[in-house]
């Protein structure tokens, strides 16, 4: 099972992500921002977290029109698989692979604590080794992780499952709770809680491990 | 040619960092700042002849993200 990270300057999560993806059975390559095309074969690709771009203009918004993000694109289009973690949640959004935006977090202040979710379904090749209604424990990091959508968005990501996670005790101020997001066919997921920093004991946590094995176990035996 | 792109979060989406602007012109003893709103202003140099077209493009593309916010072209 084949899967990149893909790298853009301010990336600082990219090598973690690589790790956790590896840990749990991936062949894993880093595919830097500028390049065009991405590796063939490939299964499943990682959008880490970080700082892209500064953060300039907008957070992920210039890292959405990279070169490489044009591939990636093409690559969900495909059917491929997709992960995108807290900066990588914030450009897969200003790509329109998902749905909402990404704002300053409601009490202005980074968040950087372990955050208790809900995993709210199982339905997707990212979260099928979970049970839904569990509680896990994920590290959050973030300045703009507060989830937005208008009404009609909102109401049809509960309407078809498409929430993956939702936060116990609202730290950002994301409508509904919403920590992470499923695109229409479950292949594309975004979320602010790193699960790539929750794969080891020594993390202080391993909640982060099951969404590895179930999407890199589902795309080894298909 | 210039252009002034004018960026605001949609009315109804909270805008936190107006609302601790607004709290802080409170604390400093202005009175009656019944809402504030913060924005960004981006000043575009263009070669002669762009069209507002083009411009909105731009807007729609890159220079707002229309989920959460509303922007306005001021040709100059």
């Amino acid at each position: 099972m084949k899967a990149a990270v893909i790298v853009f300057p301010g990336s600082n999560c990219d090598r973690d992500m690589a790790v956790a993806l590896r840990s749990a059975g991936a062949d894993v390559q880093m595919v830097w921002h500028k390049d065009a095309d991405l590796p063939d074969g490939l299964d499943l690709i990682a959008v880490p977290g970080g700082f892209s771009f500064g953060d300039y203009l907008r957070c992920g918004a210039i890292a959405a029109q990279s070169p490489i993000c044009k591939a990636v694109i093409n690559h969900v289009e495909r059917g491929g698989y997709a992960l995108g973690v807290r900066n990588g949640f914030q450009v897969l959004t200003e790509t329109g692979l998902l749905p909402g935006a990404l704002m300053r977090n409601a009490g202005l202040k980074f968040v950087c604590k372990s955050q208790a979710l809900t995993v709210v379904t199982s339905d997707s090749g990212f979260t099928e080794g979970y049970n839904a209604g569990a509680v896990i424990n994920l590290p959050i990091a973030h300045h703009d992780g507060n989830y937005t959508a208008d009404a009609d968005t909102l109401a049809m990501l509960a309407d078809k499952d498409r929430i993956a996670f939702t936060y116990e005790g609202n730290p950002n101020g994301s409508a509904n709770d919403i920590a992470g997001v499923l695109s229409e066919n479950r292949r594309v997921l975004g979320m602010m809680p790193h699960p790539e920093r929750s794969v080891d004991i020594h993390h202080g946590g391993t909640d982060g491990q099951a969404l590895f094995r179930a999407v890199v176990g589902q795309l080894t035996s298909a | 040619m210039k252009a002034k792109v004018h960026v605001m979060l949609k009315q109804g989406v909270l805008d936190p960092q107006g609302e601790a602007v607004k709290h802080a012109l409170g604390s400093l003893g202005f009175e009656g700042v019944n809402g504030v709103r913060q924005g960004k202003v981006i000043e575009l140099d263009l070669a002669d002849g762009t069209d507002e077209a083009t411009i909105t493009d731009m807007c729609e593309k890159l220079l707002a993200n229309t989920v959460i916010e509303s922007y306005r072209v001021e040709m100059l």
